[in-house]
């Protein structure tokens, strides 16, 4: 028999007392049901349809009406989770993918969800007939057919072993449609409404707001536990931190600027918790091959060694919600490059002198003159891109360039970048997944992805982008995806990554059970969220 | 007067329909391109067929002629186009925005009216003297803060003294009038005040003008009384350039509220035409820009038809 330790009993029982006999702070309610949750959504949704769209502004409103066969949990992102689909499994050679789907599964008409709904839905992902568009066909190059061998199963075979090939069917964007509405007009989904998710629709006032409320029959017991949402549209940021400031809306799922969080918080005090996480977006500088001098990979290689990463991630993120330093894979996801390696790659080593002096040398080499002068291209959008392109322009200066920054009208930056009218760009990338096959897309040769704008053709980057694609084994794909990055940033510096985004969500803490995530596409997933008592 | 009534209506067709081509064309020299601006901005990686396939589906690829006349055709038939970014009516986006627009045009104007007419007219009267003075400290700083700077400090003020904001979404004023008010009193405040400078100005001027009359001295001479003189000869006859200013006034805060609208977070004609130009809607450009023209059109016919009534001699002119 155990002897009883007296002391460590005694302390035990006085900590207990201690937790007791504290006030129990509002995060640590258990859930409860009731009240209507509304939340900023700051752009407005071009059409309702999910496969077609490429923005959050069509996310955070709709997604709440809909299901997918698998999700990121978003309070464990990026570990994928069971939604629609009960169960899966895959053939051991990686070419067939198997999911029993949940019973008794209903369609906000009462209709009974089968595979049939969700081949369909998938089939219009992957395979779109004719006049229709789907956004994210070319992550699905690998599946040859989505099947439905019975009501409960759904099967997706694959040409060869797709890595990462469950997180690509968690896109936030996979909205699971109805087979019969689809048949009739495969386009129905792009001004209606029809899922089988935790909220039905109400009403949709354009430009004003978007309407939901709980949908009883969900087949999650329980969820989800607010009676709805409204999900307001504020597109000016003034009128957007005011309604956050007045608890209009206790949320917005982007982003706000550290000064915006500031703000928030000395209003609000401890009414309002805020998290922060990298951002799965980034700032890049493309330069434009095409012309002289940055058809030559010296004088890339210049400016980006020019660029004091460190230093500007300490400046940057005080003011713009900009920070973490990485290479093409997200700094803190599994494909990150380690540290170690990424300051080998020029422009991240510690040394800036040092670098600086080999960039003024390789300009020298490559025979441009002192005090040459050139056109940064940016986007009239103050954050982050403005604060960025500000700081470049100053990095620059110091090896001696005169650098113009010119900022556009993104529709007119767009239209120049596609015309090729610009000598070096700020440009962006943003998504929902780490996965290399969507973050290296943009860099493989322009006659392959014209949305490559520096117009380089290189057979090498395009033989690895195939090749970690289809590698199954993590680690060699992981290693063909550094080979990638090296050539790309550091070999020939086509483009290089200036900063990486950091996410700053400041939200009342009324609204309970939301975690931010690397991205604003995977949220909102409103039938985890409650509010806490006495906030209704 | 029932000639110059249709005149003036036959002569607003050709003047549409010039600035029906302006528009088009004008739209359409602006660089940038809906299909990317929708799908490529959002960062994720879209095959370029798609990018085509959606603009022919717009009707992108045709010719501009051709994309003109089918615009044309639609008007002839009433019909202003889909939008292109949200696929439904223009008619109906514009539709929906109106009310708020007109409601506060309406607002704005009332109010500017009953502020601007009673002030100028004491500024003209007392002319050189302290309630003068008053009046022109208050139009001048009328004139020179922003209608959205002033409804920036409202929102602040509001917020920091008594935690309120105006609501965010628009109740219609039929549904729920105190709602409606609530939430457009405020900006019909902000744009009124500088709404209500510009006229009280143009009262005081035009007043100060007709008081200089012959026909003035002799109703003096006569031994009017100071009322029936101001009310019934002086301001009957310098409302003219009054009016005029209140009519193109009007007539811009339909679609003029841009900033204002964007700070009040206001679901208007102006925030939608700033969307609809960051979006390249062209379609929905075009509509918009010819209601805007129109509503010129309509307010300088009705303000010259106010003339005649004010002084019947201008429809015989």
């Amino acid at each position: 028999m155990p002897r009883v330790r007296w002391g460590t009993a005694a302390a035990g029982l006085v900590v207990v007392a201690a937790l007791l006999a504290a006030p129990v702070p509002v995060d640590a309610q258990q859930p409860r049901r009731g009240g209507t949750l509304s939340y900023a959504v700051s752009a407005l949704p071009p059409s309702f349809d999910a496969h077609r769209e490429t923005t959050f502004a069509m996310i955070h409103p709709i997604r709440p009406h809909y299901n997918l066969l698998v999700k990121f949990d978003p309070q464990n992102y990026p570990k994928i989770v069971p939604d629609l689909a009960e169960s899966w499994t895959s053939s051991r050679d990686g070419l067939t993918w198997t999911f029993k789907l949940r019973q008794g599964v209903k369609f906000h008409d009462g209709a009974v969800l089968t595979s049939r709904d969700v081949k369909a839905s998938f089939d219009k992902i992957i395979f779109p007939p004719e006049g229709v568009v789907s956004a994210r066909q070319a992550i699905y190059q690998g599946v040859r057919a989505v099947e439905a061998p019975d009501p409960q199963t759904v099967v997706f075979r694959l040409k060869w072993p797709v890595p990462s090939f469950l997180e690509k069917l968690a896109s936030p964007f996979n909205w699971i449609y109805k087979a019969d509405i689809l048949a009739r007009d495969p386009r129905w989904y792009e001004r209606n409404v029809m899922g089988t998710g935790p909220f039905r629709f109400v009403e949709y006032v354009r430009g004003a707001r978007w309407v939901g409320r709980r949908n009883e029959d969900y087949f999650e017991r329980g969820k989800p536990y607010l009676d709805g949402y409204t999900a307001l549209f504020i597109s000016s940021r003034s009128a957007l931190i005011a309604a956050l400031k007045s608890g209009q809306v206790l949320i917005e799922f982007r982003g706000v600027s550290p000064a915006e969080r500031d703000d928030i918080v000395r209003t609000l005090g401890p009414r309002v918790n805020v998290q922060e996480q990298p951002w799965l977006c980034n700032l890049i500088v493309a330069f434009n091959t095409r012309r002289k001098p940055f058809d030559d990979a010296r004088v890339r290689r210049a400016l980006t060694l020019a660029v004091d990463r460190w230093s500007g991630s300490r400046a940057l993120s005080q003011i713009a919600f900009v920070g973490p330093v990485g290479a093409v894979m997200r700094p803190g996801s599994e494909f990150a490059m380690p540290e170690a390696e990424l300051v080998r790659l020029a422009g991240y080593g510690r040394d800036i002198a040092q670098a600086r002096a080999q960039a003024r040398a390789l300009l020298r080499e490559a025979g441009v003159p002192e005090g040459f002068g050139f056109t940064l291209k940016n986007r009239d959008v103050q954050m982050p891109y403005e604060p960025v392109g500000i700081f470049l322009v100053d990095q620059w200066r110091q090896i001696g360039l005169n650098v113009q920054h010119v900022q556009q009208e993104t529709a007119k930056y767009l239209a120049d970048m596609r015309a090729g009218d610009y000598e070096a760009s700020v440009d962006f990338a943003c998504d929902f997944i780490d996965d290399p096959d969507v973050q290296l897309a943009k860099f493989v040769s322009s006659d392959v992805n014209p949305l490559n704008y520096g117009g380089y053709i290189d057979r090498q980057l395009d033989l690895l982008f195939v090749q970690q694609s289809r590698t199954a084994d993590r680690a060699k794909r992981l290693e063909i995806v550094r080979r990638f990055e090296r050539r790309l940033l550091d070999e020939q510096a086509y483009v290089m990554y200036v900063l990486w985004w950091q996410r700053i969500i400041p939200h009342w803490r009324t609204l309970q059970g939301y975690k931010t995530t690397t991205n604003h596409y995977v949220e909102p997933d409103l039938a985890e969220y409650w509010l806490a008592e006495g906030s209704q | 007067m029932q000639r110059y009534v249709l005149t003036r209506l036959l002569l607003m067709v050709p003047t549409l329909l010039s600035v029906a081509v302006l528009i088009f064309v004008l739209v359409r020299v602006v660089p940038g391109d809906i299909v990317e601006l929708r799908m490529v901005l959002g960062g994720s990686y879209v095959t370029p067929q798609v990018l085509a396939a959606e603009r022919a589906r717009l009707g992108l690829d045709r010719p501009l002629w051709a994309q003109f006349a089918a615009w044309m055709t639609g008007i002839v038939r009433g019909d202003l186009g889909l939008s292109m970014w949200s696929g439904e009516p223009v008619a109906k986006e514009i539709a929906l925005r109106l009310e708020l627009s007109l409601q506060l045009a309406v607002m704005a104007t009332l109010l500017a009216t009953a502020i601007a007419i009673p002030l100028g007219t004491v500024a003209a009267v007392y002319r050189g003297r302290w309630p003068d003075h008053l009046v022109q400290v208050f139009s001048v700083a009328g004139l020179a803060v922003p209608s959205f700077w002033l409804g920036i400090l409202i929102i602040l003020f509001l917020l920091s003294v008594f935690r309120y904001l105006p609501p965010l979404t628009f109740t219609s004023l039929w549904e729920n009038p105190r709602a409606n008010l609530a939430q457009l009193i405020w900006p019909a405040l902000a744009v009124g005040y500088r709404y209500s400078a510009v006229a009280t100005r143009m009262t005081r001027s035009a007043l100060l003008e007709v008081l200089r009359e012959d026909y003035i001295r002799t109703a003096w001479a006569k031994g009017l009384e100071r009322r029936t003189i101001l009310r019934r000869h002086a301001l009957r006859n310098a409302l003219m350039p009054v009016v005029t200013v209140i009519g193109l006034e009007f007539a811009f805060l339909i679609g003029g509220l841009v900033v204002t609208e964007q700070v009040f977070n206001l679901n208007g004609i102006g925030k939608l035409i700033v969307d609809a130009i960051a979006q390249r809607d062209y379609t929905l450009i075009q509509g918009l820009l010819l209601l805007v023209a129109t509503a010129y059109v309509l307010v300088n016919f009705l303000t010259d038809l106010l003339y005649a009534w004010i002084d019947p001699r201008v429809a015989y002119q």
